[in-house]
Order: structure tokens, then C-alpha cells, then sequence
């Protein structure tokens, strides 16, 4: 081995603790990429390969009802490759010991084997028996919420009749593989549920006898979507069809789609703030670290060393360090994504994970870290080069310091020599100082980034539910029906308040803009479901035109109050009609358009007629009042605000926890390390001068406050700064977070602050700590007979 | 001696340093030529340009004004990478502040030398030299500064160089040591004909030398030729 090579292991082993530091912030930036996107990956390949495996259709469409005998027809579409009928119904469904609504979707099985297409992956149990009369396989998110078991027995209320179902297997889909009730915001395991049954007995019990009310198909290679569907629309239009769509629009798998966006979104800004933060952190204290060797270089430079030979020497360092880091980032963030993509499996149904981590992603982290190391090494080990040997070899000269600012103002009396020396140390080196001092921002800044979203949902569910959608129970019809059913419900007992609503599902364009949203017709000055200004006032939707929100409004539509909005009803008679956008309404939590209930009414040329209600009821009613609605053959569901938000947050909020807690020890483990780094290398800097000052007589603890004060004069500067890094790096979050689904706002609670500064504080007082250790084994006769 | 090559010849070597308003001027036209061979003493007190001369003959500096020639070699024109050659070839260093590597042991400090020259010594033979046979594998904490520098000597002559300049090399040694320091380089002088100039602030040492430079305020104030060059062991003081 080479002398050199010699001195870089020792250097290396000398610098250990400073080293693993180092390697600790590189590892909390790659372990949060990896993480990441690993989770992203494996999670987009999983889909991916479910959806491939168990023929996830392509087109669906919905419709009233139509004979057997169309389903010929309907396959012989050009660029259908395969099509498939199916008879799907929503009902209530009545688990035993469970009182609260619960909403169902039963969809058919082929009477004998395996559907052509979205096909289930049994979980438990076993298949139907061919033309079973009472065999359901149920989703293991309901089986799961309620503890159910092959051999169980649960009651559906299918278009009014109470049947009994036995429950023979568990099941995974495809087409569900996110589960969530329509109109709902959250999935809810406990209150939605979907089940399959045989195609003949749901067929019965639905009166659907030689009948379909679904298709799916998938498309022949090269086959045009959009004339497929068009194709089968104008075929379903009679038969009460409701507007075919692409797996773009179907449910399970936009929201599925979405998330995944959102992930990528994570992925991607995530990692870019923290591995970017890293970066730069590493490459102060690199640069730092390498300008303590400068005598050093010079030597080396002096004997005759090509600059090209030092420069790779400091490179080797600071590579073997900065591989340290990448390796344990890589592996933590493995784990980290194993876990992470284990929290997402709750959510998102799939039969397996495929766990992938690409070499592309340990590619990005070396080159990121490695651009970062190579680029400060090479800056310092250059300025350190442009010295002429002769004086880098000589200790600094001692640099003009000169009376601080206190000083000057005449106010040195306040201060005592050592805190003169602080000052006038920092001073000294502003640029040195100011990077410190950001450097230890920034890492506070994480901090808050890493748990700013907890507050900002709590925010936004308190929006959405105490002050927008403020009702107990939503309740739904079969179908369109007059409002006199309000002044029914109205009457039932516990019921305080009612208000109906007309909701219908439609295509919303303008100029080449276009959206699928529901618009929903509710009270003017509704008590219960109301609309927000931007400053979160109720206002009242005014009369013919609509209200958008103002995400649809302003980044989907792009439509400003005063245009005009096609409107292409999807329902009934299909109406396309051209209506003016009034006002734009700020919600947090999904995208829709208000109308005035007697305007949607107009609109679409029909009477008084409501789908829905809002209802506001005494909570000690609950109970009974879900047993009488349950019993009401009009009413197709319900949904209980109160009983959507827990479970909200027992199943989003579970991923959010684990979120945050990764991301948060990610951050304090680069906080801690920039911080003790910042103590180390003061004290490499200083350690000569220092052991002088003791030799002349100052005592442990003068030295350490010289040092340490210095470092809590710069954490005390850096933590105010921080919260304004951090409140700077969540706003850029909220931006790239909008989605369809929701629109973070950028809320941060005190606890936001203090956590951070907390971490910092403490980061702070255990590298003191340490160096205040160090401080007292200074060699004082090594520093004086040795020249570093 | 007098028809031996010209290895070192300066005209006009100025040197200003700047440090804000302040020009501290090092060196104020030296006009020299050091011969092959030749041991030459330069004295001078304390900031009179002794080691910012040494330091520009070596190319570790360049002078701000002026020229000085290696051979054929202009080394104010130089680039970095011919300076860096030049050292690397043919010059050896013994510094004021001996400058080892801390993290290296006496035998790696000179390796980290041989093992970038053409045609060194081992590591091992130059301590030995030095009269460092026994400390072989010690830190430079656990050495005295005499060690030290003896360390940074022996990494000095183990290349074999073509010229030695050495900043006070027995400064902090006693004169018992300093003598053996001297001795060797008294012998890589004599025996392998290295022009060796030498830094020092004893008069003393001045007898061993061919030729005595005093410098004073940037200036060279005296040169004279030793009509007797003593012999390093005779020296004391
Ligand atoms: N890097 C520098 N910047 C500014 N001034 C310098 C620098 N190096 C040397 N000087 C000044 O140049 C002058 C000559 O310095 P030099 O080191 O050559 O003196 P010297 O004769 O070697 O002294 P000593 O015997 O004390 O080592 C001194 O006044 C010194 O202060
Ligand atoms: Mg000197």
C-alpha cells in the first residue's frame, strides 16, 4: 500500500465519528429516494402485473338494462377482442352485530368457471358451486373489517328483498382493487363492501332474467379506444346506458392511478428536497473538512505531487465516506420501502407485492452524492492548491479580526473576553458563518417537511366536515325521486334537519378542456352541505349557473367565472346544454360542480325531484334511525360522516403516521449530522489555537464556551431561519401535491416548529456534548510540537 | 570550482507581498548563481527574505519580479506542472516547521516521497542516515521536534535530489544531533554532488560551507568564499 493510501485509511479512521456523520446525512437523503421510489416502483409493477394476470378489463360501461342477445352485437365492435356481460347491483347489506349501514356491490360470476375477464384471486375459500342460489365470495377488506370466514352468513337487501348469503371465499379483484363507495371520499372497509355471486341467482333476485346491466371488454391490439366507446354507447343509448368509459375513468383504478401519481409526486420532490439538501450539506462540510487539511496539501504539493494525485487523494475520502452513506441509505431505504409498501398494501388490494428496486434508482443516489462530493472536494482541494506551497504550509495568517459590531457601538463593556471572541470569530468569517447557519436551517427545514402533513389533513377534514359537508348521514335513492321523500324522512324520529339533493353524472367541457364530475344540485342556502369562498365563508350557489371548484375551475377547466360550460348530462335524457360559470368555491377534497337544486332541476327538464338527502340527526338516534332507513326500499345507501372520518384516519392515517415517522427520523438523522459536523470541524479548525488558549492558563470550560458558544450563537440563528426554510419547502409541497382527489393547504401548527426546533436544539446540545468530551483530551503538548 | 555549470542563477529576484494596503517587500533585487556542488550558507536575521529565497529556488513561490534559472530552466516562466516536475525531480525540501504528515509514521513520511522519485533511496537507508535506524515506525507526535526534523531531512536527501535547500534544519536540535544531521548533509553534498543550501541563524555553521550569503531587508549584504571549509564534525555550538 502506498504512504498515501496509508494516510487516507488512518485520516479515515481518525475522522470516524465525523465520517459516520456525514455518512448519516448522505444516508437520510438516499434512504428517503430509495424509499421512494422503490415503494413507486414496485408498487406501479405489482399493478401492473395483477392487472395483466387476472385480464383487468380495458372499456366498461353501465346501463338500465339490456337483453342477452345484444351481447353478441355488442362484441362484434371493431377493436373488441373480448366482452363480457355481467349483472352488478348495489345493495345494503346487514352483517350481524354491526349497526351501521352498510353498502354493498354484488356483481355476477358466470354460472360455470371463471369470468372472461376481471378475474378474482381467491384468497380463502373456495369458487361458487356452479348455479349456487346463495354462495357469495366476498372482498377481503370486508371479510377482513368484519372478521368473516368461509361458512359465514350475511344479508343483502337486493331491489328491496332480504336475502340471505353464505359466504364461501375471499377474494381479490382487479377492478377493485381500491375500494371506495361512490361519492365517498375515503375508502371504508367496515361500511362498503363487494361481493360476487352467481350470475343466475343474482340474476333472479334483481330481476334481471336474461338481462345485463354491465360490460366489460378489452381491446384488439391497435384497436381505438375512443371509437369503441362510441361505438358502444350509441348501441347502449336505448337501453338506458349511462356513458361507456376507459380504465382512465374507472374508478378503482383512477384513484388507484391518482395515488400512484401521488406517490410519484412524493417520489420525486421528496427525495429531491432531502437528497438535494444532503448534497448540499455534504458539500460544505466537505469543502470545510478539506480546507482543515490545507497545510497538508501543501506538503504534498511541495514534494512534487501533481495536483491531479491530491485531488484524487481528498476524493478518495471523501468517496469512501460518501459510499458509506449511499450503502446504509440504500439499505434503510429498502426497509424503509418494504415497510412503506406493506402500509400501502392495506390500502390497495393486491394479491402480492413485486418488490423492485431498480439499480437506475442506486444510480441517481451515487450520481447526486457522488456530483456532491466530488464537487466540493474538488473546490477545496483547488483553493487549497491555488496557495503557493510555501504559505500554505505556514499556519493561517492570522486574519485582520477587528471590533465587532457590539463592539463598536461601544458596548464591549456587556461583553466578556471569551464572548468578545465568539463574536468577533464569527464575524470574522461571515460567509463560513452564514453557511452554517443555513446548513443547519436547511436540516431544520426537513424536519418540518417530514411532519407538516399530519396538521395539514386535520385541516382539511375540518373543512370538508365541520364546515362544507357538515351533515351526520347522507342518504341516497334508488332513483330520481320527488321531494315530498324529504318531508318522509323529515318525520322519522332523531331527524333534525333535511335537505335534498340532486346529483347526476355528467361531462363537463370547455374549449379543449374537459372533466367526468358529478354536479350536484343542492339548497341555495343549504345548512347542512354548503359552499366556501376562498376565505371559507358560506356563500350561496346562485341561480342558473354553476359553482365549480376551484381546483376544476383553475387548473382542469381552466374556466373563469362569467364563461360558458358544455354540459353533456350522462344520464336520462342526455341533455348537452351550455351554462354559465358563476362563482368558484374552495374545497380541499375532491373536485365537483354546484348548482342550485331548482337550476339542476330545470337543466335537466324535470320536476321537484331530488336523489339524495343530507340529513342532520341526534346522535343518540343513530342507531334506530339507520334500522328504519335500512328497511325503506327507496333508499339505496347511506354514509355516516362521522363513522368516514375514523375510519379515515385509521387507514390514510396509518400510512401518514408511518410517512411521517420515517421521513421525520430521516430528517433529524441529517439534522444531527450537519450539526455535530459543524461542531467537529470548528474544533478541527480551532483545536491549535484552543489547546494555546489552555496552555496560557484558560480552563476547560473558558475554552468549551469559546467553541460551544459559538455553536449555540449559530443554532440559535439557524432555528428561526429554519422554520422560514421549512414553511418555504412545504409550500413547494402543497404545489406539487394538487390532485383530483385533494389539495393539501399549507397549514403548519406550532407543533410543526417546535418539533424542529427541538431536534436542532438537542442535535445541538449532544454534539456539545461530544466536543465538550473532546475538548478535554485536547493534547496540549501534541498540538504545540506538531504542525497539522 | 569555478568551471562547474551554473545550477541556480537570479537576476533582479523581487518579492512583494501585498496584504491590503500594506507591501511587505521580502526581497529587493537579489542578483545570485549557485554552482553545482556547492554548499552554500544563507544568513540573515530574523524577516530578511532567507526562507522566501529558498522558497522561490525551490518552486514552492514565484517571484514578482526578477528571474531565476535552474540550468537551462527559467523558473519564473514556469507553469504550475513544470514546477511541479522541477520539485519532484530534483529538489529536496527540509522545512522551517518540519511539516510531516501527522498521520503517517517516520518511514511512511519518506515514503510518501520515494515513491513519486525516480531513483530514491528506501526509506529505511535515509532514516538511517539521520540516525533514525531504531524509530522507524513512531508518529510525529511521538517523536521530538530534533526527530522530527531529523525525519524531515532523511524525506529530504531519500530522493537522492539534484539540490537541498534546507530552512534551518538543526534550529531546534542540540548541537551533538545537529552535527549528525549535518554530517549527512555534508555527505550527500560531498558524495553525490548536491548543490545544498542552507538556512541557518548560527554563524557557526556558516565555516562548513563554500560560499556564506548574508541577507538583510531583502538585500544580500555580504558573500564571501571560506578560505577552510570545516568538516560538520568539527563544528559545535
Ligand atoms: N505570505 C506572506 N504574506 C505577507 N508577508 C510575508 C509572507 N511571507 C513572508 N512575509 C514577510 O516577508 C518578509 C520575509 O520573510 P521570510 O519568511 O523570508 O523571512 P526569514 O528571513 O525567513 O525570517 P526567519 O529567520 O524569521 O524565518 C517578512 O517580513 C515576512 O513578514
Ligand atoms: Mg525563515
Amino acid at each position: 500500500m502506498t504512504a498515501l493510501n496509508l494516510k487516507l485509511l488512518r485520516d479515515l479512521w481518525n475522522m470516524r465519528g465525523q465520517a459516520l456523520a456525514i455518512a448519516a446525512v448522505i444516508a437520510g437523503g438516499v434512504a428517503t429516494l430509495v424509499m421512494a421510489l422503490s415503494t413507486y416502483d414496485s408498487l406501479l409493477g405489482t399493478r401492473d402485473l395483477f392487472y395483466r394476470d387476472y385480464r383487468f378489463a380495458q372499456v366498461f360501461a353501465s346501463l338500465k338494462r339490456a337483453p342477452d342477445g345484444l351481447a353478441a352485437r355488442l362484441a362484434e365492435i371493431p377493436g373488441v377482442e373480448r366482452l363480457e356481460t355481467r349483472v352488478v347491483a348495489v345493495v345494503k347489506l346487514e352483517v350481524e352485530g354491526f349497526t351501521d349501514p352498510v353498502t354493498g356491490v354484488l356483481a355476477s360470476l358466470p354460472n360455470t368457471g371463471q369470468p372472461l375477464l376481471n378475474t378474482l384471486h381467491l384468497k380463502r375459500g373456495r369458487w361458487l358451486t356452479p348455479y349456487s342460489g346463495d354462495e357469495v365470495i366476498v372482498s377481503d377488506t370486508f371479510a377482513d373489517a368484519h372478521g368473516l370466514h368461509p361458512g359465514d352468513r350475511i344479508h343483502a337487501v337486493i331491489n328491496g328483498k332480504r336475502k340471505a348469503l353464505t359466504l364461501v371465499g375471499v377474494a381479490l379483484s382487479p377492478e377493485y382493487v381500491y375500494q371506495i363507495a361512490p361519492g365517498a371520499m375515503f375508502p371504508d372497509f367496515k361500511r362498503y363492501g363487494v361481493l360476487w355471486m352467481g350470475r343466475h341467482a343474482l340474476a333472479a333476485a334483481y330481476d334481471m332474467d336474461g338481462a345485463f346491466n354491465s360490460v366489460s371488454l378489452t381491446l384488439a391490439p391497435g384497436a381505438n379506444e375512443r371509437a369503441v366507446i362510441d361505438r358502444l354507447d350509441g348501441l347502449l343509448a336505448r337501453y338506458g346506458g349511462i356513458g361507456a368509459y376507459g380504465r382512465k375513468d374507472q374508478f378503482s383504478n383512477r384513484f388507484l392511478s391518482e395515488e400512484l401519481k401521488q406517490l410519484q409526486t412524493t417520489a420525486t420532490v421528496f427525495p429531491s428536497i432531502f437528497l438535494g439538501v444532503a448534497a448540499f450539506l455534504l458539500n460544505v462540510v466537505v469543502t470545510r473538512l478539506i480546507a482543515t487539511q490545507r497545510e497538508q496539501i501543501a506538503i504534498l504539493k511541495a514534494f512534487g505531487y501533481r495536483p491531479l494525485a491530491i485531488g484524487w487523494h481528498y476524493l478518495k475520502l471523501v468517496m469512501a465516506v460518501a459510499l458509506i452513506g449511499v450503502a446504509g441509505g440504500v439499505a434503510l431505504g429498502a426497509w424503509f420501502g418494504h415497510g412503506l409498501a406493506g402500509v400501502y398494501m392495506e390500502l390497495y388490494r393486491f394479491p402480492y407485492l413485486d418488490y423492485v428496486l431498480r439499480p437506475g434508482v442506486i444510480a441517481i443516489a451515487l450520481a447526486v452524492t457522488g456530483f456532491a462530493a466530488v464537487s466540493g472536494t474538488l473546490l477545496a482541494v483547488g483553493r487549497a492548491m491555488r496557495l503557493p506551497p510555501a504559505e500554505g504550509m505556514r499556519p493561517e495568517t492570522p486574519v485582520a479580526y477587528r471590533a465587532t459590531l457590539l463592539e463598536r457601538l461601544g458596548l464591549q463593556r456587556l461583553l466578556s473576553q471569551p464572548s468578545r471572541m465568539i463574536l468577533r470569530h464569527i464575524e470574522r468569517r461571515p460567509l463560513k458563518s452564514m453557511l452554517t447557519v443555513f446548513g443547519i436551517a436547511c436540516a431544520g427545514g426537513l424536519m418540518m417537511v417530514g411532519n407538516y402533513q399530519r396538521g395539514a389533513i386535520d385541516f382539511m377534514v375540518d373543512v370538508q366536515f365541520r364546515q362544507a359537508a357538515r351533515e351526520d348521514l347522507a342518504v341516497t335513492f334508488i332513483e330520481p325521486t320527488s321531494s315530498r321523500a324529504l318531508h318522509e324522512l323529515a318525520q322519522l324520529p332523531g331527524v333534525r334537519h333535511v335537505e335534498g339533493f340532486r346529483d347526476v353524472s355528467a361531462n363537463l367541457r370547455f374549449g379543449q378542456y374537459h372533466y367526468r364530475a358529478a354536479l350536484y344540485g343542492i339548497e341555495p342556502e343549504g345548512r347542512l352541505h354548503r359552499s366556501l369562498d376562498s376565505a371559507l365563508r358560506p356563500v350561496a350557489v346562485p341561480p342558473d349557473g354553476v359553482v365549480l371548484t376551484d381546483h376544476l375551475a383553475n387548473n382542469i377547466l381552466r374556466v373563469k367565472p362569467g364563461d360558458l360550460l358544455t354540459v353533456e348530462v350522462l344520464e336520462g335524457n342526455r341533455r348537452v346544454v351550455q351554462v354559465p360559470v358563476l362563482g368558484i368555491t374552495k374545497q380541499y377534497l375532491g373536485v365537483s360542480a354546484y348548482l342550485r337544486r331548482d337550476s339542476l332541476n330545470t337543466l335537466l327538464r324535470e320536476g321537484d325531484v331530488v336523489t339524495g338527502a343530507y340529513l342532520a340527526h341526534a346522535p343518540e338516534a343513530a342507531t334506530a334511525l339507520y334500522a328504519k332507513l335500512h328497511e325503506r326500499p327507496r333508499v339505496l345507501g347511506m354514509v355516516a360522516h362521522a363513522a368516514a372520518i375514523r375510519s379515515f384516519y385509521d387507514t390514510l392515517g396509518e400510512f401518514v403516521l408511518f410517512f411521517n415517522m420515517v421521513a421525520t427520523l430521516l430528517a433529524a438523522t441529517i439534522a444531527f449530522g450537519v450539526v455535530y459536523n459543524s461542531a467537529r470541524i470548528a474544533l478541527s479548525e480551532r483545536g491549535r489555537e484552543l489547546a494555546s488558549l489552555r496552555v496560557l492558563g484558560f480552563t476547560h470550560g473558558e475554552i468549551a464556551y469559546i467553541l460551544l458558544g459559538e455553536l449555540a450563537v449559530l443554532t440559535l440563528a439557524a432555528i428561526p431561519l429554519g422554520f422560514l426554510v421549512g414553511a418555504g419547502l412545504c409550500g413547494i409541497l402543497v404545489v406539487v401535491f394538487e390532485s383530483d382527489l385533494y389539495r393539501l393547504p399549507l397549514v403548519l401548527e406550532p407543533y410543526n416548529f417546535a418539533l424542529a426546533a427541538t431536534v436542532v436544539a438537542v442535535s445541538a446540545v449532544v454534539s456539545g456534548l461530544l466536543v465538550w468530551y473532546r475538548l478535554g483530551r485536547l493534547d496540549l503538548v501534541g498540538v504545540l510540537k506538531t504542525r497539522e | 570550482m569555478a568551471d562547474t555549470a551554473t545550477v541556480f542563477r537570479a537576476r533582479g529576484l523581487t518579492k512583494v507581498y501585498r496584504m491590503g494596503e500594506v507591501e511587505v517587500h521580502a526581497l529587493r533585487g537579489i542578483d545570485l548563481e549557485f554552482r553545482a556542488g556547492e554548499l552554500v550558507v544563507l544568513l540573515g536575521p530574523s524577516g530578511s527574505g532567507k526562507s522566501t529565497l529558498l522558497n522561490i529556488l525551490g518552486g514552492l513561490d514565484t517571484p514578482t519580479a526578477g528571474e531565476v534559472f535552474y540550468l537551462e530552466r527559467n523558473l519564473s516562466a514556469a507553469d504550475e506542472e513544470a514546477l511541479t516536475l522541477f520539485r519532484r525531480d530534483h529538489v529536496g525540501f527540509v522545512f522551517q516547521f518540519y511539516n510531516l504528515i501527522p498521520s503517517l509514521t517516520a518511514r511512511e513520511n519518506v515514503a510518501a516521497v520515494t515513491e513519486i522519485s525516480r531513483a530514491p533511496m528506501r526509506p529505511e537507508e535515509a532514516l538511517a542516515l539521520v540516525g533514525l535506524g531504531e524509530r522507524l515506525d513512531h508518529f510525529p507526535a511521538q517523536l521530538s521536534g530534533g526527530e522530527q526534523q531529523r525525519v524531515a531531512i532523511a524525506r529530504a536527501i531519500a530522493k537522492n535530489p539534484a539540490v537541498l535547500l534546507c530552512d534551518e534544519p538543526t534550529g531546534a536540535l542540540d548541537s551533538a544531533t545537529g552535527v549528525i544531521v549535518l554530517e549527512a548533509l555534508e555527505k550527500v553534498n560531498r558524495e553525490l554532488g548536491t548543490l545544498t543550501v542552507l538556512i541557518t541563524h548560527n554563524a557557526g555553521i556558516a565555516d562548513m560551507a563554500d560560499r556564506v550569503i548574508r541577507l538583510s531587508d531583502g538585500h544580500i549584504v555580504e558573500e564571501r568564499r571560506n578560505a577552510v571549509k570545516r568538516a560538520a564534525r568539527e563544528l559545535s555550538w
